[in-house]
């Protein structure tokens, strides 16, 4: 590899020797890509025109007046297909065009990113398999259509828990029978490298973005930052334009259901899962826990490796909201200001309710609202008021 | 040196579909004529294993087999055969038993190489440190895409085998041994010195038979074993008549 494989002690390219091969072939595209003039600004093009950024900065001020400070959203639920998701498949999947690639596989959790997938192979005029958990096609139906319309072909895993990690392992073993014609596209900063360290790269012009709208607005940074972490690609894109600043960092884990949870950060212990060293759900013996999240997109029991890596240095601080709490932000964010928030997101916003009491008047928070959450409001319809 | 030319390697899962069963499994595979045995420790999410392997470590993962139960296994099957063993394990497992700690216990054991399929050249240090230091094979593998200056760089730490895979996929049993095996074989061969051994789609004497003629030194044959251990109480007498009809003499 050319690249530097890690992050710290964590990160790394654990995956077996019939796929390195393919892994050096994504570094050396990513490498030239970045760089690449032509690529960069047919990609802001299409960030722009076809994704819908820059996505808006938005002054929350009913939500401001009840936690005492302001509190501004970074709109990434606004964007085309709902979620932060697109920024990163644009980038992977004008990648894998520019490779020769003539199929593209994805895996998706609560479908976000595989419809984030699905609209660009469409575009791009690449076919598309998805593979998917049986109980997240379950409870995330609308994405599963949405796939299809796009001529995606959505695969059901129904292997161990059926969710987000079944359908990781199931893409991983799909892609290493097809190394050499196949592009796998990640959704996360998890998975071995290059995977990290692209999506992040793709996923940084969120912070980017926020940091430029809130100097403009406020001629100052935010103080504090804070977004849901789940393989964490939402959190460091925002995390990223803010990491040399004198900010706080803050990412909400799944807090779960009071048995089961997606705690990685927070409970778990550092491990090796699919194809890095980073914090993992796990037992003593080292066999990978099934997580629980109300939100899909959070059930992973892994995180990505430049999140283990900010915990250690105390970069950042991670902490969670559980799927009540998560809930309950969902209907008072649509309530208060008129928001569906993703339930992924609510977990950000129920952080920052449960924590009032520790922002000063003078303080501004800014709040990654990675998604939107029409694709949660049968699931949410389910559990009541 | 305890692996050679014109091997059978049966693989089994450590604890499939249960303790008890599988030590009677693994004493059959070490008295069947097999020249060496390759085990595997059970994981939750083996990335590089197809539904039949897949299956059997889930099934012995149910039945509660550990890490420290999987060695007891190998305890027991040391105290009646000396047949040379591989172990196969997730690098996740190692990494939590302690890297040092699982060698140590390895060396303990009798255990003669070791491994891990998710860990590749760029991770291989700090188990190739302790491999040595407590002289057991550091096993490695190669695959079609593997490059020549890569193939150089593996013959510097590799011993033991080579375990060759000449499939693209996941591990399964496969109707037929492709042409440019013997390429592969031979390409593998002219840079490192050691015996190579095929594995992934080895489903019957007949393979076998071919990738030794191809000039491999051996075959690794899974999951079709494996395939026959479904159910609590499997079939001993014809797991024990496939093994024998594998060996070549």
């Amino acid at each position: 590899m050319k690249l530097r494989t890690k992050f710290g002690a964590f990160g790394g390219i654990y995956i077996p020797e019939m796929m390195v091969a393919a892994m050096e072939d994504v570094e050396k595209a990513f490498i030239r890509c970045r760089k690449d003039r032509n690529f960069n600004n047919k990609l802001s093009g299409l960030l722009r025109d076809y994704a819908g950024r820059p996505s808006p900065l938005y002054l929350a001020e009913n939500f401001s007046r009840d936690i005492g400070c302001k509190v501004y959203f970074k709109r990434e639920d606004l964007l085309h297909t709902g979620a932060h998701k697109i920024n990163n498949t644009l980038g992977q999947v004008m990648l894998a065009k520019q490779m020769g690639k003539k199929e593209i596989i994805a895996e998706t959790g609560a479908g976000q990113h595989g419809v984030a997938t699905a609209v660009v192979c469409a575009l791009f005029g690449l076919s598309l398999k998805v593979f998917m958990g049986a109980k997240d096609i379950e409870r995330q139906k609308p994405n599963v259509y949405r796939m299809q319309l796009c001529g995606a072909e959505v695969v059901p895993v129904t292997a161990g828990s059926q969710t987000l990690k079944d359908a990781v392992n199931a893409a991983l073993r799909y892609f290493l029978g097809r190394v050499d014609t196949c592009y796998y596209v990640l959704g996360s900063v998890v998975g071995p490298h290059p995977y990290p360290m692209m999506v992040q790269h793709f996923q940084k012009v969120i912070g980017n973005e926020a940091r430029r709208q809130i100097l403009a607005r406020e001629g100052r940074l935010p103080t504090h930052v804070i977004a849901c972490v789940g393989g964490g690609s939402n959190a460091i894109g925002i995390f990223d334009a803010f990491l040399r600043d004198k900010v706080r960092l803050i990412g909400v884990e799944a807090g779960g259901n009071g048995k089961k949870h997606g705690k990685t950060l927070s409970q778990g212990e550092v491990g090796i899962f699919q194809g890095s060293k980073s914090y993992v759900l796990q037992n003593k013996d080292g066999q990978i826990e099934e997580a629980h999240s109300i939100s899909a997109g959070l059930d992973y029991p892994g995180v990505g490796p430049v999140h283990s890596f900010l915990k250690e240095s105390k970069r950042a601080m991670y902490t969670s909201a559980t799927d009540k709490e998560a809930l309950h932000a969902f209907h008072y964010l649509s309530r208060k200001e008129g928001i569906f928030p993703a339930l992924e997101s609510s977990h950000a916003i129920a952080f920052v309710l449960r924590n009032r009491k520790m922002f000063s008047s003078n303080d501004i928070l800014l709040i990654s609202l990675s998604g939107r959450g029409d694709k949660d409001i049968n699931q949410v319809l389910s559990f009541g008021k | 040196m305890r692996f050679g030319s014109n091997f059978v390697m049966p693989f089994l899962v450590l604890g499939d579909p249960n303790y008890s069963t599988s030590l009677k499994l693994l004493r059959i595979a070490a008295e069947s004529g097999a020249n060496a045995l390759e085990l595997g420790f059970a994981f939750s999410d083996p990335i590089a294993d197809g539904p039949i392997i897949q299956a059997a470590n889930y099934r012995a993962l149910s039945s509660g087999i550990t890490t420290e139960k999987s060695f007891m296994l190998l305890k027991e099957l040391r105290k009646h055969s000396d047949i040379p063993i591989s172990i196969m394990v997730s690098m996740n497992m190692v990494f939590r038993y302690g890297i040092a700690k699982f060698y140590n216990k390895c060396k303990t054991l009798g255990i003669d190489a070791v491994l891990c399929p998710d860990c590749p050249l760029e991770e291989i240090g700090e188990l190739l440190a302790e491999s040595k230091k407590n002289k057991i094979y550091q096993v490695f593998m190669v695959a079609p895409s593997t490059s020549s200056k890569r193939l150089a760089e593996i013959s510097k730490h590799a011993s033991g085998y080579i375990y060759l895979v000449t499939v693209r996929g996941t591990t399964g049993i496969r109707k037929s041994i492709s042409k440019e095996v013997a390429g592969l074989i031979k390409k593998t061969k002219s840079s490192i010195n050691l015996p190579v051994y095929v594995g992934f789609g080895i489903s019957s004497r007949q393979h076998v038979k071919q990738v030794i003629e191809m000039g491999a030194d051996g075959a690794i044959c899974g999951s079709a074993i494996v395939k026959m251990i479904k159910a609590k109480n499997p079939p001993l007498e014809k797991v024990r008549k496939f093994i024998k009809s594998l060996s070549l003499d």
